[in-house]
C-alpha cells in the first residue's frame, strides 16, 4: 500500500480532535468499555431466564461498572435473534428494568450473528454524527427460552375465530382446525430458502476448501487454551459480571486435548470426509452482552478513559442461494471493501478477532484471503489479501470456547478487542470480522484511544 | 438472621417470663435513623474541676435542641449522661462517679448513653497518681457497661489538653444510635496536623462529597458497610472477588456507586483501586479494608492452604494495598483508612488460629500507621473496627448452642447486626475524627471474650 493511503487510516483520529460535530466533520466514537454476562451452554444454567432477563443483567453489570445509575443514556441498541412476538420492544423494557434512567431510549435490530456488532455501528455512527453524546451496545439469545409457535392452520382459524362476528362463524372457525395443525412449530437453525441448517452449509464450504479436521480441532483447542488462560489472569475482571451463579462461560474446556476433539463424531456434512464435530462448532448458546459509547466530552465528564474507536465498518451480503457462494463466506467479501477505504492491508492490524461460528469458518476465510484465484475473481483484487499472524488472531479465544449467544457475540468481540487494543497501547488496530445468517457478514476497524 | 430468643423475650409473654425467671432479656437497640434525635432525653452533663469538654458538650448539645440538665430530678428520665473527668488529677476526684453519675444510673433511658470524657495517658507523663486516676477511669466505665441493662452503654473518650475541639465527633457517635452495639470501649483522641477538626456542613451527611472505596463489598458486613457510607454521603466504590459481581453490581447500583471486580490479593490490586478511584471519581478519600475469609481448622490439622490462604486475603493483601493506597498519590491528605479486625484477634478463637493470626496482625498494622509520622502530616487517620458477634451469613452457620452462647455473652445480651459495624467504620471515616487515629473499637455490645 502506498503511503498516503496507510495515513487514511488514522484520519479519524485527526479530524475528531478539532471536532465537535457538525460542519467540521464527524467525531471521533470512543468505546469505553464493556460487560456482558458469562456464556451457557443451552438448557444449562440459563434455561429459565429470558432474553428480557438477560439483556437487563447484562445493562445492570455495565451501569455498576461505569457508574450510570440514574443517568440518561443517548439511546441503547440491541436485540435478539429468537426472539418472543411479546418481547417487541426488548432493548426498551430491558432499559426500564434497569437502573438507568427511565427517560432513556431503546431500539431493537436483528441482524443475525452480526446484531450487536450493528448496533455498536448504529451507536457510534450516532455519536460520531452528534446526534448522541452516549450509547449502549448490546444483543442477547437465550435458544433455552426461545419461542414456539402455532402451526399456519392453526394461526390462521385462531385469526378467523378472533375475527368472527357471530358464534357460529366462530365454531366454523374452529371447526376448521386439524389434528395435525395442534403440532407446535419450533424455531430451526436453518436458512429458510435452503432448507438446510448453517453447520451442514459450513460443511459444504469447508469441503470445498479442503479444510482438515486436523486443522479444525487445532483452532478449537487454541480458542479453549486462549479464553481459560485469558480468565486465569483476570482479562475479563472487568469485561464479564456473573448471572445465576455462573462466573465463566460454561462451555469452556480449559482441559480439552486435541485428543479428546479427535475422538467426537462429526455432526455436519455427510459420510466420509465429513470433519465438523461438536467440538469445532459453537454450541447453541444463552448469553448478553453491552458495550458503552461515548463522545469524547461524554467520556471525559464521567471520568471514563476511552479504550478505542470506532474508526470504520462494512457489511456485505452474498448469494449462497443460487450464487455459489459459501453461506458464511460474506465477511470475506467485506473485509478488502473495507480496508480499501481505510487504507490499510490485513497486516496492519495488531490484533483480528474472527468470529469462530465453526473452526472451518475461521479457517475458510483465511483460506480464501490467500488463495490468488478467489481474490482475483470474487474479490476483484490484484493480489491476495494473504495470511493472518496466528499470534494476532483471536488472542483470548473466540466462540468455538466461549459459545456463541447469536445476538450477543458481537458485543463481546467489540469489548474485548477495545480492551485488547488499550493494553497494546495507543494507535494499535484491531479488525472484526462477524459472518451471520442470510449470508451476510458485518466487519470493522476499531483503533486504540 | 433471626434472633427468635430475642423475639420472645421482647413478646408481652415472654417479656413475663424471662424476667420470673431471671433470664437474659435483650432490648431491641436504638439505631440511628436521621430524623431521631441524637439522645431518648435530656442529658446531665457535669464533670470535675473546669471541665472544658463539658462546657463543650453542652453548646454542641443546646445547638441541637437537646435539654441540658445539672442533676437528676425525681422521676425524670434521662438520655444520657455526659461526664467530664479530663481534670481529674487524683483518686479523690473519682467519687464523682459514684456521687453524680451513680443516682442518674437508674434514671436512663433505654437505650441511655454515659460517656466519659478522661485526660490522655499519652500526656500523663510519669506522675504515678495521675497514671494511676487517669487509668482507673477505663476500669469504672466497663463496669458500668456491665451494670446497665435495656440496650444502654458507657464509653470512654480520652482527650489530650488543648484538643478538645476534636472530640465532637466522638461525643456524637458515643451519644447517638450509630454507637448502639459499641459498649465499654475507649478512644483516645489526639491532635491533628494543620489545626483542628473541621465539623461537616451536616453531621447527617458527613461523608457528603467523598469518595470511598470498601473492600468485600458484595454481601455481609461489607455491603453494609457500603450502604452507611453511601448514606452518610459518600459515593462509594464497591471491590469484590469477580465471582461475587452479580451483588456487588446490585449494591453499586442501588447506592449509585461503581462496581470494581477483583481480587484483593492480585500483586496490582491497590493500584487498580487509586486508578479507578482517581480516574473515575477524582479522588481516593476513604479506604475501607473489608475483605476477609474464614478457613477454620484446629491448628493440629491446619493445612498450609488454609493457614496461607486467610493469613494473605485478610492481612497480607492489606499491607501490599497500603504501598499504592498510602503512597502520595494514592489516598487524598485528610483521608482515612479504617481496617477491619475482629474479636478473635483480641481474645483468640478455638479453630481460627489462621484467621486470629490475620485479624490481630491487623491491629499491629494499625497500630503501625496510627503512629506514623508521614501519615499524621499529610492528616491521614489509621484505625480499626473488631466485630464481636455479629449476625451474619458466617455466624449463621455456627452451630446453635455456641451461637446462643456468642449472642448472649455480652452485656447487650445480642449480636450485634452489620449495620454497628458499618456504623462505626463510617465514624471512622469522618475528617470531624481528625484526631482519632491509631484506634481499635470493638463492636461487641461490650462481649465478655477477650475483654
Amino acid at each position: 500500500m502506498p503511503a498516503s493511503t496507510t495515513r487514511r487510516a488514522t484520519r479519524p483520529r485527526t479530524t475528531a480532535s478539532s471536532a465537535t460535530g457538525g460542519p467540521s466533520g464527524p467525531r471521533r466514537a470512543a468505546i469505553l468499555g464493556g460487560n456482558r454476562i458469562p456464556f451457557a451452554r443451552a438448557n444449562g444454567k440459563y434455561a429459565k431466564a429470558s432474553n428480557q432477563d438477560m439483556l437487563t443483567t447484562a445493562l445492570e453489570g455495565l451501569v455498576a461498572r461505569f457508574g450510570l445509575a440514574g443517568e440518561r443514556i443517548g439511546e441503547v441498541a440491541a436485540g435478539a435473534v429468537l426472539k418472543h412476538s411479546r418481547d417487541f420492544n426488548l432493548t426498551r423494557e430491558a432499559v426500564l428494568g434497569s437502573s438507568l434512567a427511565a427517560t432513556t431510549p431503546g431500539y431493537d435490530v436483528q441482524q443475525a450473528c452480526g446484531t450487536s456488532l450493528e448496533t455498536t455501528i448504529l451507536v457510534a455512527n450516532k455519536i460520531a454524527l452528534g446526534q448522541v453524546e452516549s450509547g449502549i451496545a448490546g444483543g442477547v439469545d437465550s435458544a433455552s427460552d426461545a419461542p414456539i409457535a402455532v402451526s399456519e392452520g392453526l394461526r390462521k382459524a385462531l385469526l378467523r375465530a378472533n375475527a368472527a362476528r357471530t358464534p357460529v362463524d366462530r365454531a366454523k372457525a374452529f371447526a376448521a382446525v386439524r389434528p395435525g395443525h395442534l403440532v407446535p412449530s419450533a424455531p430451526r437453525n436453518v436458512e429458510p430458502r435452503t432448507g438446510l441448517s448453517m453447520g451442514d452449509h459450513m460443511a459444504i464450504t469447508a469441503k470445498e476448501w479442503g479444510i482438515s479436521r486436523e486443522a479444525q480441532d487445532e483452532v478449537t483447542l487454541r480458542s479453549h487454551q486462549r479464553l481459560a488462560a485469558a480468565y486465569e489472569n483476570g482479562f475479563f475482571d472487568d469485561l464479564v459480571t456473573p448471572y445465576l451463579g455462573v462466573s465463566r462461560d460454561t462451555n469452556l474446556r480449559p482441559d480439552t486435548s486435541l485428543e479428546k476433539l479427535a475422538s467426537l463424531t462429526p455432526v455436519f456434512g455427510k459420510g466420509e470426509g465429513a470433519t465438523m464435530t461438536a467440538g469445532n462448532s459453537t454450541p447453541l448458546t444463552d448469553g448478553a452482552s453491552a458495550v458503552l459509547l461515548g463522545s469524547d466530552a461524554w467520556a471525559a465528564e464521567h471520568g471514563l478513559t476511552p479504550l478505542a474507536y470506532f474508526v470504520d465498518a462494512e457489511t456485505a451480503a452474498v448469494d449462497y442461494v443460487h450464487g455459489g457462494e459459501g453461506l458464511l463466506m460474506a465477511p470475506s467479501y467485506a473485509v478488502p471493501r473495507l480496508l480499501a477505504r481505510v487504507g490499510m492491508k490485513l497486516q496492519d492490524f495488531d490484533l483480528v478477532e474472527i468470529h469462530e461460528a465453526f473452526a472451518s469458518t475461521v479457517l475458510t476465510t483465511e483460506a480464501a484471503w490467500q488463495d490468488e484465484a478467489f481474490c482475483r475473481d470474487r474479490l476483484g483484487l490484484d493480489a491476495p489479501l494473504g495470511a493472518i499472524d496466528q499470534d494476532r488472531l483471536n488472542v483470548t479465544g473466540s466462540s468455538l470456547a466461549t459459545g456463541h449467544p447469536f445476538a450477543a457475540t458481537g458485543g463481546r468481540i467489540v469489548a474485548t478487542l477495545a480492551k485488547l487494543l488499550h493494553e497494546k497501547g495507543s494507535g494499535s488496530r484491531g479488525l472484526i470480522s462477524i459472518c451471520a445468517a442470510g449470508g451476510q457478514g458485518v466487519v470493522a476497524v476499531l483503533e486504540a484511544a | 438472621m433471626t434472633d427468635t430468643y430475642s423475639d420472645l423475650v421482647n413478646s408481652k409473654v415472654g417479656k413475663q417470663v424471662a424476667s420470673r425467671l431471671g433470664l437474659p432479656r435483650p432490648v431491641r437497640l436504638r439505631r440511628y435513623a436521621p430524623d431521631q434525635p441524637l439522645v431518648p432525653g435530656p442529658v446531665l452533663v457535669a464533670g470535675v474541676g473546669d471541665a472544658p469538654l463539658a462546657a463543650r458538650a453542652a453548646d454542641m448539645l443546646r445547638g441541637d435542641a437537646i435539654d441540658i440538665i445539672p442533676v437528676v430530678a425525681e422521676g425524670q428520665r434521662v438520655g444520657a449522661v455526659v461526664l467530664d473527668l479530663t481534670q481529674a488529677r487524683e483518686l479523690t476526684d473519682l467519687d464523682a462517679f459514684r456521687t453524680i453519675l451513680g443516682p442518674a444510673l437508674k434514671r436512663l433511658a433505654p437505650s441511655g448513653r454515659v460517656v466519659v470524657f478522661g485526660g490522655s495517658m499519652a500526656t500523663a507523663g510519669t506522675d504515678p497518681m495521675l497514671r494511676a486516676t487517669r487509668r482507673a477511669l477505663e476500669g469504672v466505665v466497663r463496669s458500668i457497661g456491665k451494670e446497665l441493662r435495656a440496650g444502654a452503654t458507657a464509653n470512654l473518650v480520652t482527650v489530650v489538653e488543648g484538643e478538645e475541639a476534636n472530640a465532637d465527633a466522638a461525643l456524637r457517635f458515643f451519644l447517638s444510635g450509630r454507637s448502639a452495639y459499641v459498649d465499654g470501649q475507649v478512644v483516645t483522641v489526639g491532635a491533628a496536623s494543620g489545626g483542628p477538626a473541621v465539623a461537616p456542613d451536616d453531621w447527617h451527611t458527613p461523608l457528603a462529597g467523598k469518595i470511598a472505596v470498601v473492600t468485600g463489598a458484595a454481601r455481609g458486613i461489607g455491603a453494609s458497610i457500603a450502604e452507611v457510607l453511601a448514606r452518610d454521603g459518600a459515593t462509594v466504590v464497591g471491590v469484590d472477588i469477580p465471582s461475587a459481581g452479580e451483588s456487588l453490581a446490585r449494591n453499586a447500583n442501588r447506592l449509585g456507586g461503581t462496581a470494581l471486580q477483583l481480587d484483593v490479593t492480585a500483586p496490582d490490586a491497590g493500584r487498580r483501586i487509586v486508578d479507578h478511584a482517581r480516574t473515575r471519581h477524582g479522588s481516593l478519600d476513604i479506604m475501607i479494608h473489608n475483605a476477609g475469609i474464614t478457613r477454620d481448622k484446629l491448628l493440629a490439622n491446619m493445612d498450609e492452604s488454609r493457614w496461607a490462604s486467610v493469613v494473605d486475603v485478610n492481612l497480607g493483601s492489606v499491607i501490599r494495598m497500603n504501598e499504592a493506597i498510602l503512597a502520595p498519590d494514592g489516598l487524598a491528605d485528610g483521608g482515612h483508612v479504617v481496617c477491619v479486625s475482629s474479636i478473635a484477634g483480641i481474645a483468640g478463637n478455638r479453630g481460627q488460629t489462621n484467621y486470629a493470626a490475620s485479624k490481630a496482625g491487623v491491629i499491629g498494622l494499625v497500630t503501625a500507621l496510627g503512629g506514623s509520622p508521614d501519615l499524621y502530616a499529610r492528616r491521614v487517620t489509621v484505625n480499626a473496627v473488631a466485630p464481636g458477634f455479629i449476625e451474619t451469613e458466617m455466624t449463621a452457620k455456627i452451630p446453635l448452642a455456641t451461637r446462643e452462647l456468642g449472642r448472649r455473652l455480652s452485656s447487650l445480651q445480642q449480636g450485634g447486626l452489620p449495620v454497628d459495624v458499618a456504623e462505626t467504620v463510617a465514624w471512622f471515616s469522618q475528617d470531624a475524627n481528625a484526631g482519632v487515629t491509631g484506634n481499635v473499637v470493638r463492636v461487641c455490645g461490650q462481649s465478655l471474650l477477650g475483654a
